[in-house]
């Protein structure tokens, strides 16, 4: 089983950033629970913490060939989970996102979807042995990918069904794709997302319009946004301090340990600790695509790369979001956010990482 | 989980592995593509950053406002309005507890209005009509909905302003103006009331805010600030619920400063009484310093209907009057004073040299003068009349006569320097000026020449000249105290500006005062003014408001256009202590105003003689069931 050279190889640096991120979360969930119903979650969150760095020690001592080979069990469960879930699913506001496991634990697929994803990307595009994709490859591979998506949309949980969209784009990108099928893809895009609107349920389109304009209704949809960016232009320069953030600790700011987390830091800690925790992000990333430059094989590169992919679209949506640039959507900020299932998949992925890395010198 | 699931060997359909031959391929196909990805990411965190730079670094002064706004609640503690006193320390406008509910608008919720507005027993649609009406103000700003609650609706308010059933709802404890009942001294004491949109727009209300209760009219519109007195404040962290969670700040109110007035609530009362049931204005004044004693003007209005805000069927009924109620008629109305110029008009006269106190005219009951004739009010004539009996009897003939060879300009003169034409400058707001006419004037303002034919109409207070009754009691008090005209005020101030003073010849004056004793005690116009032991002095008046011509060809508007009846007097004849100018409209002759002024003198000289005659007091006190509006 650990076929890897050497402790040294393990991947220290990114473990060190991850874990500072996630400790800086920790905090955060703290420090924004103080005096109210979340005071106990920070601590839930290390468990979790310890739980994901358990996971990833496992996943990254199977050889994710292994892992590449067992796709098809691994999709086929995925999509039996999921049928699951929609039947037996716990419904939390009006969706069906999570399966009740023994001890209280939720159990939301969707998270680990994102893995499975991955691996089913990663061992597609290795097969097609070419440096271009035929368009009928190109239709397989979307559709392999939309079956998990649509039925997440369906629970209905868009942001995270989104969060399957740069895994399929990194890799197809990296595949090679003609410039016809760009073309032809862009017309698409241009034709199916205004009248997707259609199709999008009407808080989705309230969030949207809502992002256009969040003054269109400040006690609703604009709230969260407008609350978020005085929080965030509250912080300043240097921060409230720890605790001492106003719209955080009076709970104006909504859901400031999970998906508003970053303005509850932002709003405590100023734009020097955001460019400090960006910049750690920002290392994190290069951290992983360095891993994928070192890639023994394709299958490796492109398991590091849509990793990579997926991680920053998070990052680009939850922090566009707090900070008024990006619309509402339920989607985590990685690392930092509280919720289990998030944090065992981000440990998963850092693991998949780690798990190239270490075979890099593999002949 | 996954990886739980990713080791299953026991698939026979999978191999357990693919060849690692297979998948070692080239991956340097995609390095340019991954180097791409690496400036996406790039942007990616500058686009993010930029972000927080323009809310955190640029905006930041706007945002924790705002985060301040978000958590820090004001509510007002309202000040208490000063009491209104009486010369003697008597209190005529009082203040009263009551509470007001106010509706926050940052967290309401339309669909608590109806449920509201059903509690506080009021309309739901004027509800919404108000808060339609505010809604271009600040959102933090909660707006009134109700005052005057009742225990019932007090007990309503406590009980559904908790998070989680009404949290909208506010309690704010309020001072509430308290006038006094049966309309007392209302002209003088005007009104309190919210200040309006449109007068926040005007430079002299900026210094107040949207819901501040101001002075409209009378003094409490003269001394608002004085009176008004400065809203404390109680600043609380609330939380996004409402919830307080500290208190932060306390400041208690300022309340306004007590006001004495120079009105003496006896006299005033004895002539609000005189008044009563008549059109008119009394205004009793002292001579020797301008201290207003008592100002009424009838008919009249309670000002407790305008203490909070007042109801619409009210307003229109008091705006609809055809009489006016509004109108403080002391110094808002002008009329030709008639008779009661002729002191001036014999002192101006004497001054200048026209005539002496032996001078005389023969009267026949009219006299033509540039072509028309003018009648004097005795048809059958005075017969041979000196400045005395002119003045006595009030003989138009003598004073036609008087006025033709005075001129206009000189009786003018001396009509400026006794305040007509012009503000007195009493501290009341919105006064008359009058017209007193003269050469300059008519070319001024009616681009015409004066005729002298003008003058004759003028001689006997006709014609273009108007005043208001407090002008009439100044012009006569100046006379009285020897020629010191001063200013009239209703506030004790011993910093009022200097009397006009001038150097009228004080034998002139005492013959134009013989005169006027003669009206009063030696069978003159006014006898009816006679109060027995005081030298009382004075001159009546019938003012005409149209020509006789015209009151003759119409039985109705005769009875509409009835001569205006005024009296001035004062006394005692040397030294005078108080003037009074009665003005009865529709009163027919002068004669019948002077018992008004009697009794109101009658009154100053019994209290001054501690006569066993007690003068009746109103009672002040707060008299919830009439007293005040709700």
């Amino acid at each position: 089983m650990a076929s890897y050279r050497s402790i040294k190889d393990f991947d220290w640096g990114l473990l060190l950033i991850a874990l500072l991120i996630c400790s800086i979360g920790i905090l955060q969930i703290f420090s924004a629970g103080q005096g109210t119903k979340w005071k106990d979650l920070w601590w839930k969150q290390m468990i979790f913490l310890c739980v994901g760095l358990v996971l990833m020690w496992i996943i990254s001592s199977i050889d994710y060939h292994t892992l590449l080979g067992q796709v098809p069990i691994l999709y086929g469960a995925t999509i039996v989970i999921l049928i699951g879930t929609a039947l037996f699913g716990v419904k939390i506001f009006d969706s069906r996102r999570w399966i009740a496991l023994p001890g209280g634990f939720l159990f939301q697929i969707s998270e680990f979807a994102k893995l499975v994803i991955v691996l089913l990307v990663a061992r597609f595009l290795t097969e097609l042995r070419s440096e271009t994709m035929h368009w009928k490859d190109l239709l397989k591979l979307c559709g392999l990918v939309m079956i998990p998506m649509v039925m997440v949309m369906k629970q209905p949980d868009l942001g995270t069904s989104m969060t399957y969209m740069p895994i399929l784009v990194m890799g197809v990108i990296l595949a090679g794709l003609r410039w016809q099928y760009i073309v032809v893809i862009a017309a698409l895009a241009l034709v199916l997302i205004p009248s997707s609107w259609f199709l999008l349920k009407d808080y989705q389109k309230g969030r949207i319009q809502t992002f256009w304009d969040p003054s269109r209704d400040p006690k609703g949809e604009g709230y969260q946004v407008i609350q978020s960016k005085i929080a965030i232009g509250n912080g300043g320069m240097w921060g409230r301090g720890v605790t001492k953030g106003t719209q955080t600790r009076y709970q104006f700011l909504p859901v400031p340990h999970t998906d508003f987390v970053f303005a509850a830091f932002a709003e405590e800690h100023g734009f020097v600790g955001v460019v400090f925790v960006l910049g750690l992000y920002f290392l994190l990333f290069m951290q992983i695509v360095q891993n994928a430059q070192t890639a023994p094989d394709r299958g490796g590169m492109y398991i590091c790369m849509c990793i990579c992919a997926t991680l920053l679209f998070h990052l680009l949506v939850n922090v566009g979001m707090v900070v008024g640039r990006m619309p509402v959507t339920g989607i985590p900020l990685p690392l930092m956010s509280n919720g289990g299932s998030g944090m065992l998949s981000v440990f998963l992925m850092r693991g998949l990482v780690n798990n190239v890395r270490l075979r890099r010198f593999v002949n | 989980m996954p990886a739980h699931l990713a080791r299953n060997p026991n698939d026979p359909l999978e191999p357990e592995t693919l060849d690692p031959a297979v998948l070692h391929d080239d991956t340097a196909f995609a390095s340019g593509k991954i180097a791409f990805f690496q400036y996406v990411s790039v942007a990616v965190f500058l686009f993010l950053i930029s972000g927080f730079w323009k809310l955190q670094v640029q905006n930041n002064e706007l945002y924790t406002e705002a985060a301040e706004r978000n958590r820090i609640k004001s509510t007002p503690i309202l000040a208490a309005r000063g009491k209104i006193l009486d010369r003697e320390g008597r209190t005529i406008v009082d203040n009263h507890s009551s509470f007001s509910v106010y509706l926050s608008r940052e967290n309401l919720k339309e669909e608590h209005l109806a449920a509201i507005a059903a509690g506080l027993n009021l309309d739901y649609e004027e509800v919404q009509a108000r808060l339609h009406r505010f809604r271009s103000r600040p959102k933090y700003q909660a707006i009134v909905i109700k005052e005057e609650l009742t225990p019932a609706e007090i007990a309503f308010v406590q009980s559904h302003r908790d998070p989680d059933t009404f949290p909208e709802l506010e309690l704010v404890h309020v001072q509430h103006r308290l006038y006094p009942r049966d309309n007392l001294l209302s002209h003088v004491i005007g009104y309190v009331g919210e200040v309006t949109e449109a007068e926040l727009d005007l430079a002299d209300f900026a210094k107040y805010n949207q819901g501040d209760v101001i002075g409209k009219a009378g003094i409490e519109r003269q001394y608002n600030d004085l009176l008004m007195g400065v809203d404390g404040q109680r600043q609380v962290v609330v939380d996004n619920k409402g919830n307080e969670r500290e208190v932060i700040g306390y400041k208690d109110a300022d309340p306004g400063r007590s006001l004495q007035l120079t009105v003496d609530l006896d006299l005033q009362i004895v002539a609000e009484l005189a008044l009563e049931g008549r059109r008119g204005s009394v205004v009793a004044m002292d001579p020797r310093n301008g201290e207003v004693l008592a100002m009424v003007s009838r008919p009249s209005f309670d000002p407790n209907k305008f203490a909070g805000r007042i109801r619409q069927k009210d307003w229109d009924e008091i705006m609809n009057n055809v009489e006016k109620p509004m109108l403080n008629r002391a110094i808002q109305s002008n009329f030709a004073p008639g008779s009661t110029f002729k002191p001036l008009v014999a002192l101006a006269a004497l001054e200048n040299g026209v005539i002496d106190e032996n001078t005389t005219f023969t009267c026949t009951g009219g006299m033509s003068f540039f072509g028309h004739y003018h009648s004097c009010h005795n048809k059958r004539g005075h017969g041979r009349v000196n400045l005395h009996q002119a003045l006595a009897q009030s003989c138009d003939v003598y004073f036609y006569n008087v006025g033709n060879k005075l001129g206009i300009d000189k009786l003018a003169q001396l009509g400026e320097i006794a305040g007509l034409g012009k503000e007195t400058g009493i501290d009341l707001p919105f006064e008359y000026r009058g017209v007193l006419p003269s050469s300059r004037w008519k070319a001024r303002t009616l681009r015409q020449q004066w005729f002298p034919g003008d003058t004759i109409s003028v001689s006997i207070g006709q014609g273009y000249l108007a005043m208001t009754p407090l002008q009439l009691a100044v012009m006569t008090g100046g006379i009285a105290a020897g020629g010191v005209w001063q200013r009239p005020h209703m506030v004790k101030d011993p910093n009022r500006i200097e009397p006009r003073k001038s150097n009228v010849n004080i034998d002139n004056i005492n013959q134009v005062v013989y005169g006027m004793y003669g009206v009063v005690n030696q069978g003159g116009t006014g006898g009816a003014a006679r109060i027995p032991g005081v030298e009382v002095c004075g001159k009546t008046g019938t003012a005409q408001l149209a020509s006789n011509a015209l009151l003759k060809s119409s039985a109705r508007l005769a009875a509409e256009l009835r001569d205006n009846a005024w009296f001035v007097g004062f006394a005692p004849r040397v030294n005078p202590e108080i003037v009074v100018a009665v003005l009865f409209e529709a009163g027919g002759h002068g004669g019948d105003a002077a018992p008004i002024a009697r009794d109101v003198i009658k009154a100053h000289f019994d209290k001054k003689n501690r006569n066993v005659n007690r003068l009746p007091t109103l009672a002040l006190a707060p008299h919830a069931s009439k007293g005040f509006a709700n």
